[in-house]
């Protein structure tokens, strides 16, 4: 059995196929097409093509995708959505949205805040307001909303008034309403938590097109033995079913593939990676074989959020930068860039644009297109650009490192080619073969998990024991999930505890993963 | 006499936050909540001390409670226009204008929201400089200051005004009805006259926690040094240390949040080991068993490659943090201000010794 990892950004669609005992046995890279169903297509008959790999032995097909993070940036494909918060006459001095820019405040077409919600103690708040709650769904209705966000305060401690909410939407709106609640997406903090679950409200069109692509892809291309997964930004796989209802939780989940497919490539277990894209170059840490999470709360399209992700700094560098030189003799390098249009527009191709991959084939750094065609490209000019990517990239390495400590970086990504070998900082400076399809291989080496999450009262049962019998909990249902038991590891632990709750209470929240059998 | 607006309140929140010592609350949900009130009804007119009468009624508005209650409930809206009625009607005057009582995530920025809200000016000046865990714990209190009359409203419209003998009653009393109403509402306490907050107060703190946050937020462009040595210098810190946290232990008792987070070293530190003790707020750092910084002076930790300050309940295994002691405002060094918030007040059994005497010599 094989299995097959695919990755879609936003200028490359790569696709690697794996072995039993995780060899890549081939790979490849297509460009992203508009429709991001051609450009998986391609690279799935691409793959198979070069490896021989008969189709009915894929078993496991995963995909990466950077489709919702782009459709957020880029406020495209945004479906018009309602906002309903439960929880007056608490919350009320921070209506949603209050901090989000206002192109992005347009996706809702209509907010309320109707009484209910919960105490800290699971006491109600007020009483659900069910009639004013009916009256809003069906504004909604009347509007042709077809996806809802619910949040409540305090649903994390109690779900009801929200399980209930989600009821009434669906009797007013129809079955076929795309319904998300909070508590089923974030954690505690009902600002971030709501915010989360506005973002996946208006994914859900994004999320069909990608779910419903990938899976008609493989169809078409007589895949048909495998099951289908999609990459979560923790380095775990969800289900098809599961992605179309969070899609959120694909954000981010490039970096996070990437990070670990060059991990499980260069076998290093502490070092800087660097995924130098087409338009943007990223760079993550491996920390003790994972991805170093991210210090600061994480925004997305410059919407706060409260979820955990890899710490990863981007900068406007890739190989189809545009390299300019200005009046006074300096030379810039991007952020703006030709994307996938590179095979087009780019010099070395034949197009009339000087990108960053033109002057490493003028500086003789790689083999690709047409040389000829970069020729008359001044050598001085080509250094000084050359420069200008070297002082991006080492600032970016400085603000990534813990010391002074010089660090072992490894280059992956398409675009990896117009980086310098020589980079101030690094100990050493390790590329792979296959280092150009790290986040396809970070995808397909994903690993399945299982969340144990209750509220414990360590007057009742003391810390270290509850959180042993926790971390076994977990562990099972990483298990019961596809994983292997020798290969489950524990990836999240947190405990909580909760002020002012009877007791010594605290919740606890324990994520355990391993290796898909 | 200036304008608050919004890019101010960002700046404000995060110094105010850096002067929380860990404890202060979420400085997110506080400046959502002065944000959302701005916008609203406009920017925040604020003034120096100076520029109120002495006979003028001034009246701190704050928080009480969980900082994570009100991440869950955040505030109502109404509660500031229900204190204004209350405690003016109890004093037979109208209010002048709302202040801080101290430095910190939330408390810092509730004013602000009350202020723009009733139309009122905002006073640049606190009684504290820093946050700290009880009620009594203010500059006010040396003072002979009163938290009472205290007037308290929570979200659902609910209201009293509390009376009592001692500080220490009211901070009791306000603690069982804040747990009944749910784990968070406003009050005004300290309600005092013009001379009084000039006297006692801890001027120019709102000034001083937009200068700590701007800086922090343009750190990383500061090109003659490193942004680590123009934090430090533009706080005017002691870097006691640099590490990873390795573990967190956490307890609740009476309402407050104890517990010590444990840092294995990186860097220069690489090697060490550290821990911080904290009550809400950070108490004490220890870096390999020797004692480097206690409260009174502030003890903060910051993430290590923003800056931004790390509150006691954000942290969490792996993260990197540096450990910052700042000074503390010279009132609480002095043997009244020890008294009330000294190392031995919070049970750690030793005398105080300022941090620049502490890191003479290097830490």
């Amino acid at each position: 059995m094989y299995k097959l990892g695919i990755d879609v950004g936003g200028t490359n669609t790569d696709a690697v196929l794996i072995d039993e005992n995780l060899n890549v046995v081939a790979s490849v890279k297509q460009h992203t097409t508009f429709n991001i169903y051609d450009g998986i297509l391609n690279a799935v008959r691409a793959v198979l093509e070069r490896s021989g790999v008969n189709r009915g032995e894929i078993g496991q097909a995963m995909l990466g995708t950077t489709q919702c993070t782009n459709a957020i940036v880029e406020r495209r494909n945004l479906a018009p959505i309602g906002i309903l918060r439960i929880g007056a006459p608490a919350s009320r001095g921070i209506p949603p949205m209050v901090d989000w820019a206002e192109d992005l405040k347009g996706i809702a077409v209509k907010t309320a805040i109707v009484s209910g919600g919960f105490e800290y103690d699971g006491k109600e708040l007020a009483p659900f307001d069910r009639a004013a709650a009916a009256a809003f769904f069906e504004e909604l209705k009347a509007r042709q909303v077809r996806s809802v966000a619910i949040s409540c305060v305090f649903s994390t401690v109690r779900n009801d008034h929200e399980l209930e909410a989600a009821r009434l939407c669906r009797e007013v709106m129809g079955e076929d309403v795309h319904v998300s609640i909070s508590s089923e997406i974030g954690s505690m903090g009902l600002i971030e938590r709501e915010n989360a679950t506005i973002l996946n409200a208006a994914l859900y069109k994004v999320a069909q097109s990608f779910t419903e692509g990938f899976a008609q892809s493989l169809a078409d291309e007589g895949v048909t033995n495998a099951q289908i997964y999609l990459s979560q930004n923790d380095g775990t796989l969800m289900t098809m079913d599961y992605a179309r209802r969070y899609p959120i939780l694909t954000i981010a989940c490039g970096p996070t593939n990437s990070i670990r497919g060059a991990c499980y490539l260069s076998q290093l277990k502490n070092a800087i990676v660097i995924d130098v894209g087409g338009t943007t170059t990223d760079l993550g840490v491996i920390q003790n074989g994972f991805p170093r999470e991210s210090g600061v709360a994480v925004t997305i399209g410059g919407v706060r959020t409260n979820f955990r992700m890899p710490d990863v700094v981007s900068i406007g560098l890739g190989g189809g930068s545009i390299v300019r030189q200005r009046e006074d003799g300096t030379v810039t390098v991007g952020p703006d860039s030709v994307g996938y249009q590179i095979t087009e527009k780019a010099l070395c191709f034949g197009g009339d644009v000087c990108t960053a991959t033109d002057i490493a084939v003028r500086l003789g750094m790689a083999e690709l297109g047409d040389k000829k065609r970069v020729a008359h490209l001044d050598e001085s000019f080509a250094r000084k650009a050359l420069a200008a990517i070297r002082t991006l990239c080492e600032d970016a390495i400085d603000a990534m490192k813990v010391s002074s400590d010089n660090v072992d970086v490894i280059l992956v990504g398409g675009g990896a080619i117009i980086l310098p070998q020589d980079l101030a900082g690094a100990k050493s400076v390790t590329q792979h073969a296959f280092g150009g399809v790290a986040n396809a291989i970070g995808s397909a080496i994903s690993k399945v998990s299982g969340t144990y999450e209750q509220l414990i009262d360590y007057d009742k049962t003391p810390r270290d024991e509850a959180l042993a019998r926790a971390r076994a909990d977990a562990v099972e249902l990483a298990v019961a999930a596809g994983a292997i038991r020798e290969t489950v590891e524990i990836i999240d632990a947190e405990d909580v505890p909760l002020q002012y709750y009877p007791g010594n209470t605290a919740r606890v929240k324990i994520k355990a993963a391993g290796d898909l059998a | 006499m200036r304008k608050i607006g919004i890019p101010e309140i960002e700046d404000i929140a995060l110094g105010a936050a850096l002067l929380g010592a860990g404890g202060g609350g979420d400085p997110y949900v506080g400046k959502l909540v002065a944000i959302g009130a701005v916008q609203e009804c406009g920017p925040v007119t604020m003034l120096d001390p100076d520029e109120v009468p002495d006979d003028a009624l001034v009246v701190p508005i704050a928080m009480m409670g969980a900082p994570t209650v009100l991440c869950e409930k955040a505030i109502g809206g109404g509660e500031y226009r229900t204190l204004y009625e209350t405690v003016s009607t109890f004093y037979g005057k109208p209010i002048y204008a709302f202040m801080p009582i101290e430095a910190g995530g939330v408390n810092s920025m509730l004013p602000i929201a009350a202020a723009a809200r009733l139309g009122l000016p905002l006073v640049d000046c606190d009684g504290i400089g820093r946050a700290f865990p009880e009620l009594q714990m203010v500059t006010f209190t040396i003072g002979g200051g009163s938290a009472t009359p205290m007037a308290m409203v929570d979200e659902k419209g609910n209201s009293c005004i509390f009376r009592t003998v001692t500080n220490k009653w009211t901070e009791e009393m306000a603690r069982a009805v804040t747990m009944a109403c749910g784990g968070s509402v406003s009050v005004s306490l300290y309600a005092m006259d013009g001379k009084f907050m000039k006297e006692y107060g801890v001027r120019g703190i709102v000034t001083r926690s937009e200068i700590l946050g701007s800086a922090i937020r343009k750190v990383k462009e500061v090109t003659d040094k490193t942004p680590e040595e123009a934090f430090l210098e533009i706080t005017e810190g002691y870097k006691l240390f640099k590490g990873k946290i390795c573990d967190v232990l956490r307890e609740v008792r009476s309402g407050f949040n104890f517990g010590k987070v444990v840092l294995d070293g990186i860097g220069d530190d690489k090697g060490r080991s550290a821990y911080v003790e904290f009550q809400n707020e950070n108490l004490t750092a220890v870096v390999d068993g020797k004692l480097l910084a206690t409260t009174p002076d502030l003890i903060c930790l910051v993430d290590t490659e923003t800056f931004t300050p790390v509150p006691t309940d954000a942290l969490k295994y792996g993260k990197r943090v540096m450990v910052v002691g700042l000074k503390c405002f010279p009132l609480w060094r002095t043997p009244e201000g020890l008294k009330l918030v000294g190392p031995r007040y919070f049970g750690v059994e030793t005398d105080y010794v300022p941090i620049e005497e502490r890191c003479k010599g290097g830490c």
